[in-house]
């Protein structure tokens, strides 16, 4: 199992950058991995997709698929493909310091 | 360890970055729309640039008179078993029983009560979020004169008629899955 420091934190991760335990998770680590994903700064309307991702996978144990974050946080697929553009499925689940999103919808 | 993770990550990134997918859909029964529609949104959450080409059955698709009308015939279907109405086993339904008057509308509405249940959206609403996230569809022309079809007949998000010729263009380097 590997591990990384992230934001000064040593933290599992898996082969492919997944956070394993989303309890070791902090809103600067978030930031950080943001960054590496391209993105300078996250405004409160990426708060709100972390935020019920965070929710969602601490009830469920997985990470929320796009669908499940479209529905379940009220933000449209246009806006949640904007605010994390280029692949927002990984993206999400990797800021929010959850594993990869399983299901296809 | 840091640096590992590091090398593993940056060519798969790369890797998505320009990766391009074209599907054709070729197919108007209800089973047959769903694979692009669930494959398209996979590649569009990893970031893979998405067309999709309808022709012929497959407009069905985007046809704004039936998209909500799209059925699954049990006749010529060998894999459809009566354990989808939860009969145990792999017992099939008969050929004469499929040709029976209503037994394509009970079929269709049983996968679509099923797909329902999963969460899976319905086929118009699927390919709203496929455009929403920004892939691209198109209408086969030879299809459309043969139909006698017009742009005005598709669903918004459609974006133009366009020829074989013109698919084989904004496609070079996609890879492309005929449906």
């Amino acid at each position: 199992m590997a591990t990384r420091t992230i934001a000064g934190k040593t933290v599992q991760v898996n082969d492919e950058g997944f956070m394993l335990n989303p309890n070791e998770w902090t809103k600067e680590i978030a930031l950080e991995i943001a960054r590496e994903e391209g993105l300078a700064t996250l405004t409160d309307a990426h708060w709100k997709v972390i935020d019920f991702c965070r929710q969602n996978g601490m009830t469920t144990g997985k990470a929320p698929t796009l669908r499940t974050i479209t529905t379940g946080a009220g933000v449209p697929t246009k806006e949640l493909f904007s605010l994390f553009p280029k692949g927002p499925a990984k993206k999400v689940a990797r800021i929010a310091g959850l594993g990869k999103p399983e299901g296809c919808v | 360890m840091e640096t590992l993770v590091q090398t593993l990550e940056q060519p798969t990134a790369a890797k998505t970055e320009d990766r391009k997918v074209a599907f054709i859909c070729s197919k108007g029964n209800l089973d047959m729309a769903y694979p692009a529609l669930v494959m398209g949104w996979a590649a569009l959450g990893n970031g893979i640039d998405v067309t999709i080409f309808f022709t012929f059955w497959g407009m069905d698709m985007i046809n704004k008179a039936r998209v909500d009308h799209l059925e699954i015939p049990p006749i010529g279907n060998a894999s459809m078993k009566m354990n989808m109405m939860g009969v145990p086993g792999y017992i099939g339904i008969p050929q004469f029983m499929g040709g029976l008057p209503g037994m394509t509308p009970f079929a269709t509405s049983l996968m679509n009560k099923k797909m329902a249940a999963l969460g899976v959206p319905t086929v118009r609403e699927y390919l709203e979020m496929l455009v929403d996230a920004g892939a691209k569809l198109y209408a086969c022309k030879m299809s459309v004169d043969m139909f006698g079809l017009k742009k005005e007949d598709f669903i918004p998000g459609v974006i133009d008629i366009v020829t074989a010729g013109d698919f084989m263009d904004m496609t070079e380097g996609s890879q492309i899955i005929f449906i």
